[in-house]
């Protein structure tokens, strides 16, 4: 018989039931509330007379529209502006409040984007199976836990059973072997993948992502990895446990301590995939392929190397991809066969729950020394995936770095990737940006959203368009 | 949530693929502490010209009169037509709310992606999967025929053309139950919660740290 996957050992360690139907009662170790897609859940708990199962599972942060500027910051949540985010988010505090759930609050340090502070806090550990109200959950499978996103149904039925009903995935192995050329990061790696098997290639797959070049990444980088298999279709992305998954949880605060410690990190050893696993289907690259990304349409599939050119759809020979091509040019203001790098940006997000790290800053920053934001860019904002973040990045002196360069420097919250707060792009304005979805007004209304990795937008704030960083790299600062 | 047995109903085309979630209902609208009121605002950067917001009157905004949702001889679809990968992106379950709230009960597509899938169920809104050919079939006919119906059984599993060809369609056993009958799938878990209760027993004694930590 075939060895297990690492899916298929997570599945097995928390299935509670299997019905007759070929469903099964999954139990739910961390579930993670923000602001957005949690009112309706307590709502719909409270109209049935339920009550939550396990407090102690659930763990809650406000991140998707708390305003980034210091100044309606630090009014506390009655000084935020926009009238029904200062509602929603006053409803997170509520009712967390109301039923005793662990919350860090707007301008608590801890705060930031979920899928931030999940890992920063310890909150999220291997072998976990770990839930939230938001499809970039995938984000903490890095941990080898399975993660992923829910709808709001979802989250009112794992708080009322600590379980979800689901039906077992296919297994799904990217395999990325090699070394990256310099300057080429997580996600680069991801962009390609996504590039390669396109945006419905992981539909119905639990994905994992393996092979010497995942393993050689930090563990942010494999969270940058595993936040956008969901942009590939897999709403579950993960990375085997080794060494670096333990040293970075080890003395988080809400980590296992003495000798659950010892015992944990006993158990985590298994969370890998047997040699002789089976997997339903295999992707391979190299990674000597791969150099930085940039999308040029209004899907993640829509992406290509630097030096590239923007697709012709007179070349395409499905109507479909044909049409859509065309759609995306028009929206995105390009013209066939344009040369990525004569894209000119407007705007430039260096944030997201994909791109909104420590190192991520510091790969920016590294860009930004001594230079300057180009004249034609309107704004640069960079904004810290967390309180945390912020703190270590200005100890680093890294805000001063972007702040002299012309960079303004935020507090924590998701930003612009969505621009649910003040933060979006206006009408036909481009932008270079860390996040992850480059879809139809996702930054603001009529917004153009290039994705690239935070080094290259960095490199697209100071020279006004997109450059392939390593030329930057090269010449020095 | 109100059951889906049998559905006749006027067809509409949307012929693009990876329509994604933030596509069928922008961020702007998901500020809302209520399940109610997206219907307006369903795929709202296509059917109106401006940039619109939460608590606007829509019936005073310009329409953008290409869409097709706002021809004429869509009006009162309750049949969506689909292309691949329908509903991508977003976990906001807001979308099925905003689709199913403007009127729709059914959605035909070659794929959907999971979690809108999944989403789908729990709101009365079934996504049917045809295979390609037969949703190109659909789409043509769609187009060419004015008033175009389809008929769409749960029970048979079956979708039926107005020549009385019929296709069908795969659909989870647990999923069909539910949808049948509008079951509540919370009280259907609560049914189990003794086992699950067993469950925590043995599973806390195996990993202690994972309780009590927070």
């Amino acid at each position: 018989m075939a060895g297990k996957t690492l899916y298929d050992k997570l599945w097995e360690m928390h299935e509670v039931k299997r019905r007759d139907d070929g469903s099964s009662l999954i139990y739910i170790d961390r579930h993670i509330l923000h602001e957005v897609t949690s009112p309706q859940a307590f709502e719909g708990l409270r109209l049935a007379g339920r009550k939550p199962w396990r407090i102690d599972a659930n763990i809650a942060t406000p991140d998707h529209n708390v305003p980034t500027t210091k100044k309606e910051r630090d009014g506390g949540i009655a000084a935020i502006a926009d009238n029904v985010s200062r509602i929603q988010v006053q409803t997170l505090d509520d009712n967390c409040d109301e039923y005793g759930i662990l919350q860090f609050k707007m301008n608590d340090v801890r705060q930031g984007i979920v899928h931030v502070i999940g890992p920063e806090q310890g909150a999220t550990l291997p072998g976990m199976t770990v839930v939230c109200g938001d499809s970039h959950t995938s984000t903490h499978g890095a941990f080898a836990a399975l993660a992923h996103g829910i709808g709001t149904s979802e989250v009112e039925h794992v708080l009322a059973t600590q379980c979800l009903v689901a039906k077992k995935m296919k297994n799904m192995q990217v395999r990325v072997e090699g070394k990256v050329p310099a300057g080429v990061t997580a996600k680069d790696i991801v962009l390609a993948i996504i590039g390669k098997i396109g945006t419905a290639g992981g539909n119905g797959h639990a994905l994992e992502f393996a092979g010497s070049a995942i393993r050689e990444l930090s563990m942010e980088g494999r969270m940058t990895l595993c936040n956008m298999s969901i942009e590939a279709g897999a709403r579950v992305g993960m990375v085997a446990v080794d060494q670096k998954t333990i040293d970075y949880v080890e003395g988080r605060p809400y980590a296992p301590k003495g000798a659950d410690w010892d015992a944990a990190v006993a158990a985590w050893q298994d969370l890998v995939s047997d040699a002789d696993a089976h997997f339903d289907t295999i992707v391979e690259m190299r990674a000597e392929d791969i150099i930085p990304q940039v999308s040029w349409g209004t899907s993640p599939e829509m992406v290509l190397p630097v030096d590239a050119n923007v697709p012709d759809p007179e070349k395409e020979s499905d109507p479909t991809k044909r049409d859509s091509i065309t759609r995306a040019l028009k929206y995105m203001g390009l013209t066939a066969n344009q040369a990525i790098t004569d894209i000119k940006v407007d705007r430039v997000f260096i944030g997201s729950c994909t791109n909104s790290r420590i190192e991520d800053l510091r790969a920016a920053a590294a860009v930004a020394k001594g230079r300057k934001v180009a004249s034609n860019v309107i704004q640069a904002l960079v904004v810290p995936g967390s309180g945390l973040v912020k703190k270590q990045a200005e100890e680093e002196g890294l805000d001063k770095i972007f702040l002299e360069a012309g960079f303004e420097w935020r507090e924590p919250g998701c930003s612009m990737c969505l621009a649910m707060n003040p933060d979006k792009l206006g009408s036909g304005e481009h932008c270079a940006s860390t996040s992850n979805r480059n879809f139809e007004g996702r930054q603001g209304n009529g917004g153009r959203t290039h994705l690239v990795s935070p080094a290259m937008a960095a490199a697209a704030a100071v020279k006004g368009h997109f450059v392939d960083v390593r030329e930057l790299m090269n010449e020095g600062a | 949530m109100k059951a889906f047995t049998q559905h006749q109903g006027l067809v509409a085309p949307l012929d693009r693929a990876n329509v994604d979630t933030d596509q069928i209902i922008p961020k702007q609208f998901l500020k809302s502490i209520k399940r109610t009121g997206f219907g307006p605002n369903l795929f709202d950067e296509w059917r109106y010209l401006d940039e619109g917001q939460p608590d606007q009157d829509n019936s005073q905004r310009p329409i953008n009169t290409d869409f097709v949702l706002n021809q004429p001889r869509y009006q009162g679809a309750s049949v969506l037509l689909a292309q691949e990968n329908f509903g991508c992106g977003s976990s906001r379950e807001h979308a099925p709310w905003a689709l199913e709230e403007y009127g729709f009960r059914t959605i035909i597509a070659p794929s959907f992606a999971d979690i809108f899938y999944n989403n789908s169920f729990k709101n009365g809104l079934l996504p049917i999967e045809l295979t390609a050919d037969e949703v190109n079939e659909l789409f043509a006919q769609a187009e060419a025929v004015e008033g175009y119906q389809l008929t769409v059984d749960l029970a048979a599993q079956t979708v039926t053309r107005p020549d009385g060809v019929q296709y069908s369609f795969e659909v989870d056993a647990f999923r069909k139950h539910c949808l049948l009958n509008g079951l509540d799938d919370i009280g259907l878990t609560l049914q189990d919660a003794e086992l699950i209760r067993e469950f925590e027993v043995g599973y806390k004694k195996a990993n202690p740290w994972l309780f009590g930590a927070l």
